[in-house]
């Protein structure tokens, strides 16, 4: 293990630790750790969704449609079969990918707007099914889902689902995807199999966006079959994280997911006027950071060193 | 050796004939030429060799193997790499990024990355700029790039799909000494070309097709004095 990993370890151990720590001072209500469990299911969904749009270049607006798998599935095997949490959110996320798969493989010979109209429209029909599908509660919704999400689980599941993308990024199969997103064509002559490894993201995208349906479920305690819980609007919902913390950028993609979480909550004291003030932030943020909040930059290590020294030598000038 | 042969290739574009009965071999070593006006098929001609199209009828055979139902991806393996038209660089990647994708279908990574230093041998400009994102570079440079990218792949036969298209006249020959250079060293290359004087003057044999059809084969010196090529391609008479 390198230094780089181990300072991430403890640095993500030691968030883990404070927010236990004020939560046990009483600094940090339940209500207050509970958004940050939804913050981390936000995560991994935008984690995922980046892996597609941002990173493979298709534009896909059913990311909710495999939210809704997976959160559907996972809650079907604990209510009935009281299945262990991590064995239920398993096989929810793998019937994620699989329905990724199934519906990757028409999908994704279109391209642009045409994809992402498919896309919607197969989400679309993942919720319609559930919605006529008596076994999960049909129109009146699942309830009755044990708790079993907590900041604890959720935390872990967005490290790994954010360790999980980033390398695969940054692996051989990651550079073939970026290829594919600058241009098919010429990606193609290179040798680079585009049917395979455009499947390949979205299914993986997938995957993720089971795992976190999953926590979701487990979360909410209750799944309606809505457009704003599991249909267009929270796909929607995802999109817009994944724009404000800039497409292709998995540091983006987090700060956006926890601000996008937080805000709203913030914003309760408004009442009425809430969504409203919402949405002006979310345009200002679009005309101030067109490339997204960091503005195409990812946090890493060489910037951060970069930047210490910057502060550094202009310390010393002074 | 014959390294490359078309032989009787049609193509269509739904009910339009692109390619009609086209026929000509490329031997190992050999810079070749595909001359023509615009809209001729020289870009269909080649993107059909590289599978980016399917023929209708007819055989194009690699290195003596049949190529004309495989998939697109598979031909770089074989030592086959198209430098498509209009360069198709990677605008948002970097430029080593971009060489190290030319060499993705290789399982040598280690190897690749002495032929990297190659590239970077034969274009000066793109090892200063090898951080640099593609898009951001001149076109000449990008060019340079495309080919740099195709070179990467260890080409037994490199497609090169009009080098000059939109280069001033002085990168314009440099880029054609480089394709020189790569061919002394081994590599045969199959151009594409509008730029009749110098493409004829780089490569030993050279087709010229004609809506769809080859309407002349031979040797380039031949071909350059033949008064109805002086006539449509250099303007002489």
């Amino acid at each position: 293990m390198n230094r780089r990993t181990m300072y991430t370890g403890l640095a993500l151990a030691l968030i883990y630790l404070l927010v236990h720590g004020l939560q046990a001072f009483g600094l940090l209500l339940s209500y207050h750790v509970q958004i940050l469990s939804l913050a981390c299911i936000n995560i991994i969904l935008v984690v995922s969704l980046n892996l597609i749009n941002g990173f493979t270049g298709q534009f896909s607006i059913g990311h909710a449609g495999f939210l809704a798998v997976g959160a559907y599935s996972s809650a079907y095997l604990t209510v009935t079969f009281h299945t262990p949490f991590f064995v239920a959110l398993l096989v929810g996320a793998i019937f994620a990918g699989i329905v990724g798969l199934i519906i990757g493989l028409p999908a994704l010979r279109l391209k642009g707007d045409y994809l992402a109209i498919a896309t919607l429209g197969f989400g679309e029909i993942i919720r319609v099914i559930i919605l006529n599908t008596q076994a999960v509660g049909g129109a009146r919704g699942f309830s009755g889902i044990p708790n079993y999400t907590t900041f604890g689980n959720s935390y872990l599941l967005a490290i790994l689902t954010v360790f999980v993308i980033r390398n695969f990024v940054n692996s051989d199969h990651g550079r073939a995807c970026l290829a594919i997103r600058e241009d098919e064509i010429a990606a193609e002559s290179l040798g680079v199999h585009s049917t395979y490894f455009k499947t390949l993201a979205f299914s993986l995208g997938a995957f993720f966006a089971g795992i976190a349906g999953g926590l979701f479920s487990h979360y909410l305690q209750y799944m309606a079959p809505t457009s704003g819980q599991i249909g267009f609007m929270k796909s929607i919902d995802i999109l817009i994280m994944l724009v404000l913390g800039g497409l292709g950028n998995i540091t983006g993609s987090v700060i956006a997911a926890v601000v996008l979480t937080i805000v709203p909550e913030l914003l309760r004291g408004f009442a009425e006027y809430r969504m409203v003030i919402y949405s002006i932030i979310l345009i200002l943020v679009m005309i101030y950071r067109p490339d997204g909040l960091l503005g195409g930059r990812s946090l890493g290590y060489a910037r951060l060193k970069n930047s210490i020294e910057g502060v550094k030598a202009h310390a010393s000038h002074k | 050796m014959t390294i490359l042969s078309v032989e009787n290739l049609s193509v269509h574009y739904g009910v339009i004939q692109a390619l009609e009965d086209v026929s000509f071999s490329v031997q190992s070593g050999e810079i070749y030429t595909l001359l023509g006006t615009n809209g001729a098929g020289k870009t269909t001609t080649l993107r059909t060799i590289s599978r980016l199209l399917s023929s209708t009828s007819g055989r194009v055979e690699f290195d003596g193997k049949d190529i004309s139902s495989v998939p697109s991806y598979t031909l770089p393996a074989l030592g086959l790499c198209h430098v498509p038209e209009g360069r198709r660089v990677f605008p948002q990647l970097s430029v080593s990024d971009n060489l190290y994708l030319g060499a993705y279908h290789r399982k040598d990574k280690r190897e690749a990355k002495d032929d990297l230093q190659y590239v970077f041998d034969l274009f000066p400009r793109l090892k200063e700029r090898r951080n640099q994102e593609a898009g951001s570079l001149s076109g000449g440079e990008q060019q340079m790039l495309a080919i740099g990218r195709g070179l990467m792949g260890r080409p037994k036969l490199l497609l090169l799909d009009e080098p000059s298209m939109g280069l001033a006249p002085l990168l314009v020959e440099e880029i054609f000494g480089i394709i020189q250079t790569i061919n002394r060293e081994g590599t045969t290359v199959l151009l594409v070309e509008q730029n009749a004087h110098l493409a004829l003057g780089i490569s030993q044999r050279a087709c010229v097709l004609e809506t769809g059809r080859v309407v002349m084969t031979g040797e380039a010196t031949d071909i350059l004095a033949n008064p109805r090529i002086r006539e449509i391609y250099l303007g002489v008479s």
